[in-house]
């Protein structure tokens, strides 16, 4: 047995901070409060380090034991925590990220009001979020789960007073709790059938049923619903509609939840799962296949969104695709390597969206942008270099990851060719809308007015008007080199496939490993050709982005114009929103109105709270006439009792 | 020679007309002599008793009970001219509110 | 045989009395009524032998008491009852139940009960007898009726007396 790590310090240390803020925050001053939030959270980061720095010498897989919690019976669910390769990841992603994030914060909610409420959510998140993946069991994951969806829901919700706000917070949590509903039964599968949620034990039960390859036997249902639970969590179809609406919140928020963290939970809990999908090759198939239209759904919305923060949040739903597909095709590495990736550059991509917004003055709609290349030269080049890296050229984080999944996903057991095409294709589309943001923002002629620039926007996060465009304080440009320096080397973990070899034990198969062993020998050559294949997609995107944006600028509208209602269909996001209002949201407040409310509540429960009330009072109005002031009413009563009394004595005489 | 069980139920008789006129009489003299009706049933009933168990404690009690009966009336009597004076009336359905 | 039939004239001459007062609205009527069935008992009584008794009955009911009564009628020059709108509880409860009861009682008395009779005059009740009786065994309760009598007397004159505020002349009765 190795020594204690007192795993249990990583979370604890962002709940005192959150704690902190919380309760006292209002009676600190900005720079206390930053100071907390910023010592609790790198605390918790250099806390990953040292555990990274001792990794060499555990034995894992490494659980710790906190403390009991459900003792039932024979049911039995601890406090415990988890550690081996995958979770290693997850944490030094998740802290470092988190931590860089904070420090952005920091400058961009500088003069935003409840500075202190800010930081204590984001601690609270951070909280949650390393609950999850340090959790040793699936009720413990739970947790975090749901925590991360209230952290979120907070955060999106943090400008309440505006509606739109409010209900994007509300829109989350409901979408979330959906797919929570999936995850939800899906341990109660596990509970019945293999009588705990543990993930050693879990797991050795898991591996000792035999593959499924026909219909919905125990492993594929629970697959297809830990894909249901991933699927609101991690903004698939059907349930990614709320994550473009969490745009409401501020920045820095949309990029570590959005972006880096939370919504990966999803990817990350399948990857965990690994041995039941596994043994499951149909919910395998389902999540690859999800997994694959979310990409090439998403990205074609992307490209006609005009507000900079929408095109990314449509981006990072293409990408989770991405990562889902990687997992579906059982190539979990390849998956939680992209989800590495992406925390970097979707990070980067959106904290210097945020510095871009920052800088006009709260302006976010891209049609008002344009030549801002001059004005901040350092967003400018740390953006590029996500951008780069987001489209996949080599030889930046994004190539590599997006390759190795495209890879697996043509060469893989369970891939196919399908999957490659459509992530080839996929591929095109996010390298053009990148383009076409990047071309948008900073090349050209400034078009915004400086006018526009008194803050009356629409998704107005900053209400000043600045005048000229500024470059952002030192306190946020730093987050962006150095994630920009992650976008740029990240990739290089897997140069060899180191990356993948030392996640090997975590999903190690053998079975899986002896056939990709065999395909992987014989096919370098149509690995090369791919790649290739890969750039060239990449490369066409830049050209036509180019082309379009920069060049003949006339040609947008004239397309748009010839695609006439199909293209009104794509910036209406397909009128999906519109579609589950109808079909799910009208009857059902409809339903909850009419039977729920009216019917229930005011005709059974107040109504009997009222009518016990009114008939009490019917009861005593009744009543009261005894006590009239008469005195032969009185007497009356008086002697009719008395006869009664009587009657009674002479019958209990005779008796 | 008479039974006892005769003079008691002469003395309930008047018993009953003493509580009937009480409900049905509007007037407060007479209901208080149907009072006093029902005050002598009980004498008649405790004479009765005395003489049947030929014991002289209920005659003696006879003088009690009209001792306490003519103290109750004069002091109820005297009640009903106070009354009187403020409601001017002895119609007791209309003296059935308890402040004056 | 003579006892029979004097109880039973007398009786019935009480119970005439006594729904007499019931039947009469003017209280007057029902005053005079109550004397006749005061002497009639005085006169069963007699019957019982409670010869004292008797006496005590006519002098002190028939004699003080009542005529209490009718001075008190006479001062308040009570008129003949006005049909004002009564208890309907009094009626429709109180007079069924009593004659129920009543009823119960008498038939209870008559068949059911064992109790033997009483000769004419059994009760030999002269004043002698009950003197001692009342000045040995009774003595502290008739002490304190004594007290309870003064009491009434007190308590007779300050009720009745008149305010000193309003002057005679003022007041209508």
């Amino acid at each position: 047995m190795t020594s204690s790590l007192h795993l249990w310090l990583i979370p604890i240390l962002p709940l005192i901070g959150a704690a902190v803020n919380g309760f006292f925050g209002k009676r600190f001053s900005r720079r206390t409060v930053a100071a907390v939030a910023l010592t609790f959270c790198g605390a918790a980061f250099v806390k990953a380090l040292v555990v990274a720095a001792q990794f060499s010498s555990l034995e894992l897989p490494h659980t710790e034991f906190l403390a009991h919690w459900i003792r039932s019976g024979d049911f039995l669910v601890n406090f415990e925590f988890y550690l081996d390769q995958l979770t290693l990841v997850m944490l030094l992603v998740v802290t470092g990220v988190g931590f860089l994030i904070h420090i952005y914060s920091v400058g961009y909610m500088w003069e935003e009001g409840g500075f202190y409420r800010f930081f204590s959510y984001l601690n609270l998140f951070m909280f949650f979020m390393l609950t999850l993946v340090l959790a040793g069991n699936y009720l413990q994951m739970f947790i975090g789960w749901e925590g991360v969806g209230l952290a979120s829901y907070l955060l999106i919700g943090f400008y309440f007073t505006r509606d739109s706000a409010a209900n994007a917070g509300k829109k989350a949590f409901i979408v979330n709790r959906i797919g929570d509903f999936g995850f939800l039964i899906a341990l109660f599968l596990m509970i019945k059938h293999w009588g705990s949620l543990n993930f050693g034990e879990v797991f050795v039960a898991a591996a000792k049923l035999p593959v499924e390859t026909a219909g919905f036997g125990l492993l594929t249902s629970i697959g297809l619903l830990l894909m249901v639970g991933a699927a609101g969590k991690s903004a698939q179809i059907p349930l990614y509609v709320w994550l473009p609406d969490a745009m409401e919140g501020p920045t820095p928020v949309s990029a570590l939840i959005h972006a880096a963290t939370m919504v990966t939970a999803g990817v990350y809990m399948v990857a965990r799962s690994h041995v039941i999908f596994d043994l499951a090759p149909n919910a395998l198939t389902v999540v690859a296949i999800v997994g694959t239209l979310t990409a090439l759904f998403a990205a074609t919305i992307g490209i006609a969104q005009t507000d900079i923060k929408k095109v990314l949040a449509y981006s990072t739903v293409s990408q989770l695709g991405y990562m889902f597909l990687g997992c579906g095709v059982a190539a979990y590495s390849a998956g939680i390597f992209h989800l590495m990736t992406h925390a970097f550059f979707k990070g980067l991509l959106f904290l210097a969206a945020g510095s871009v917004i920052h800088a006009i003055g709260g302006e976010q709609d891209m049609r008002k942008m344009g030549g801002l290349r001059q004005y901040i030269p350092w967003t400018f080049l740390t953006m590029t270099i996500a951008t780069f890296a987001i489209a996949g050229f080599w030889p930046l984080a994004g190539f590599f990851s997006k390759d190795e999944i495209l890879w697996q996903a043509f060469s893989s057991k369970h891939g196919s060719w399908v999957f490659w095409l459509i992530g080839v294709v996929t591929a095109f589309i996010t390298s053009f809308y990148m383009f076409r943001l990047w071309f948008m923002t900073f090349f050209g002629d400034y078009r915004g007015s400086e006018a526009d620039n008194h803050g009356h926007s629409a998704h107005d996060e900053h209400g000043h008007g600045h005048g000229t465009p500024h470059e952002s304080p030192m306190v946020m440009l730093a987050p962006l080199a150095i994630l920009a320096v992650l976008s740029f080397v990240g990739g290089w973990v897997n140069i060899g496939g180191r990356f993948e070899h030392f996640l090997a034990p975590v999903f190690h198969n053998p079975a899986m490993e002896a056939a990709s062993e065999a395909t992987e020998a014989g096919n370098h050559g149509t690995e090369h050709l791919l790649m290739a294949i890969s750039l060239a997609a990449a490369a066409l995107g830049l050209y036509f982005a180019y082309l379009l944006y920069l060049k003949r600028r006339d040609l947008p509208q004239k397309i748009a114009d010839a695609l006439g209602g199909f293209y009104q269909a794509v910036v209406h996001k397909y009128y999906v929103d519109e579609i589950y209002a109808t079909l799910f949201v009208k009857p059902l407040v409809d339903g909850s109105t009419r039977i729920l409310w009216h019917g229930v509540d005011q005709g059974v429960i107040d109504a009997a709270v009222n009518d016990t009330a009114d008939g009490a009072r019917h009861v005593s109005d009744a009543a009261r006439h005894m006590q009239s002031g008469n005195l032969r009413s009185y007497a009356g009563w008086v002697a009719a009792g008395g006869a009664l009394i009587i009657a009674y004595m002479i019958w209990m005489g005779i008796r | 020679m008479v039974p006892v069980s005769y003079y008691l139920v002469l003395s309930g008789i008047l018993f009953a007309c003493g509580v009937v006129g009480f409900l049905i009489k509007r007037n407060i003299i007479t209901i208080f002599m149907s009072i006093e009706l029902m005050l002598n049933g009980v004498n008649l009933s405790f004479v009765a008793f005395a003489a049947h168990l030929q014991k002289f404690s209920g005659q003696v009690f006879v003088f009690f009970v009209m001792v306490v009966a003519a103290a109750e009336a004069a002091v109820g009597l005297a009640i009903i001219i106070a009354v009187f004076r403020t409601r001017e009336t002895l119609n007791v359905d209309q003296v059935n509110l308890l402040k004056l | 045989m003579l006892h029979l039939v004097l109880f039973l004239v007398f009786g019935a001459i009480c119970v005439a009395g006594a729904i007499n007062l019931l039947a009469q609205s003017h209280p007057i009527s029902s005053a005079l009524s109550l004397v006749v069935v005061m002497a009639s008992l005085a006169v069963e009584y007699l019957l019982l032998g409670a010869e004292f008794v008797a006496a005590v009955q006519v002098i002190v009911y028939a004699g003080a008491v009542m005529v209490l009564f009718v001075f008190v009628i006479m001062l308040l020059n009570a008129g003949a009852e006005e049909r004002t709108k009564g208890s309907h509880v009094a009626l429709a409860l109180g007079v069924p139940g009593v004659l129920a009861g009543g009823l119960l009682v008498a038939w209870t008395l008559l068949k059911r009960s064992d109790t033997g009779t009483v000769a004419l005059g059994s009760l030999h009740g002269d004043p002698k007898t009950i003197a001692s009786f009342l000045f040995h065994e009774f003595l502290l309760p008739f002490e304190i009726t004594s007290i309870l009598v003064l009491i009434a007397i007190m308590g007779a004159v300050v009720l009745a007396s008149r305010p000193d505020l309003k002057p005679p002349a003022g007041k209508e009765s």
